[in-house]
């Protein structure tokens, strides 16, 4: 049985009540509370169109019509000591991807592409517990490259951090880092058992507090329940992320999600809808497997539900649409790309 | 050269199973696996490309 399958009774079943979530998150500017967004989470599929149309005049009012459009690379992909149970990169499943690192002519090139789509972020990403030594310096080296040659924003995703590693990257000039916290409090024992969600917390915290922007995510459609997925938006809301990048699993082969059905579209949509009213002026951000799980047309009602910021180019390992395609769908939708160094 | 006798995706013989599935995968993933050899490949992926390196069989890459 899959945790989709439990009937819950929907108490938002009427477009009627959405009057008051309309004043509280559009009005007023105010999150919805765990239970409002669980209430989101199981309305039923005909409240689906009013949802969005909801959730996107609040991402109109409390965050504009700019889109954040950012590119994404490994720079030392595989042999991950850490067991997340989504993850192809960990070293303790067999998975076939292998461990390598990408020099830094290499991830330059790759902030050359990111910019050339007319992206405002660029983000390195690292499959590690937290960085080394090693990895500290690479980025310094890489970073320093980057900043010299193109014009983009940096962000860093490197797992967890010491206060002193936070510093240092404050001192790189990297301006947001990536931390997620994957998957609600109560689910995070049956994703990863290598290190705990508390961990990641810290994390953080700490990235909060440091100047950098806070970017804090998570994986939905991992065989969590309902109410942990509403547990989680509330969990991510109470961090106040700057960003909060949304993945659907995208099961891979040989991990221990490998054989999960991918996540309903409708469910999908929901999500989105329940994210955006839960944190209505944080940058909402497509991450991976929105192309298995919406497709193109679910992709476009997404952002026209609440989503204004999107991953263009491939993904870390797996490949993603053509940027060009989702440009023209941005063009189309008259969302114009937000510009370096604007805030949204 | 050869015929390739191995999927990029599963890494079976293209003769042994159908591989239907694993071909509509290669539209969104880089292949993992040598065609010629069937060795896990090393893979880098970036924005706009991919190259996979087989160490007997050199590199493929795409777009
Ligand atoms: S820490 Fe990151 S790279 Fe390592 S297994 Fe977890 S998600 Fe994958
Ligand atoms: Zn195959
Ligand atoms: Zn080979």
């Amino acid at each position: 049985m899959t945790a989709m399958s439990v009937h819950i009774e929907p108490s938002l079943h009427d477009p009627s009540q959405l009057a008051d979530l309309r004043e509280q998150v559009l009005e007023r500017g105010e999150g919805l509370s765990e239970e409002q967004i669980l209430s989101v989470l199981t309305s039923p599929d005909e409240l689906l169109p009013d949802l969005l149309e909801l959730a996107h005049a609040v991402r109109m009012k409390w965050c504009g019509p700019e889109v954040e459009v950012e590119g994404i690379v490994s720079l030392k992909t595989g042999g991950c000591p850490e067991d997340c149970h989504f993850c192809s990169q960990s070293g303790q499943f067999t998975s076939p991807v292998r461990s390598v690192w990408l020099n830094i002519p290499e991830l330059v090139k790759a902030a050359e592409q990111t910019a050339a789509t007319g992206a405002s972020e660029f983000c390195i990403v690292a499959a590690v517990r937290g960085p080394d030594e090693r990895l500290m310096s690479q980025m310094r080296d890489g970073v320093k490259a980057i900043k010299e040659a193109v014009d983009i924003e940096v962000a860093a995703s490197l797992g967890m951090l010491t206060q002193e590693q936070v510093d240092d990257l404050v001192a790189m000039g990297v301006h947001r880092y990536n931390h997620n916290l994957e998957a609600a409090r109560s689910y995070f024992p049956n994703v990863v058992t290598t290190h705990s969600w508390e961990e990641r917390w810290d994390t953080c915290e700490m990235v909060r507090n440091s100047g950098m922007e806070l970017c804090c995510g998570c994986l939905v459609g991992m065989g969590e329940t309902i109410e942990q997925r509403a547990e989680l938006a509330a969990q991510l809301a109470e961090l106040q992320p700057d960003e909060v990048p949304l993945n659907f699993l995208n099961p891979r082969p040989g991990t221990p999600f490998g054989d999960l059905p991918l996540m309903d579209s409708k469910d999908a949509l929901r999500t989105i809808a329940a994210f955006r009213l839960a944190m209505p002026r944080t940058i909402l951000r497509y991450a991976g497997g929105r192309e298995l799980t919406l497709g193109d047309l679910g992709t476009r009602d997404g952002l026209l539900g609440g989503i204004n910021a999107v991953i263009v180019g491939n993904y870390l390992t797996t490949l993603g649409r053509n940027p060009e395609e989702d440009l023209e769908l941005l063009e189309d939708l008259k969302m114009p790309i937000k510009a370096l160094s604007e805030q949204i | 050269m050869a015929e390739p006798g191995f999927c990029g995706h599963c890494g079976r013989g293209l003769d042994e199973v159908d591989h239907d599935v694993c071909r509509a995968r290669l539209r969104l993933e880089p292949p993992r696996y040598c065609a010629q050899c069937r060795r896990r490949m090393v893979v880098q992926v970036i924005p706009r490309g991919w190259s996979a390196t087989c160490v007997e069989h050199g590199t493929v890459s795409g777009g």
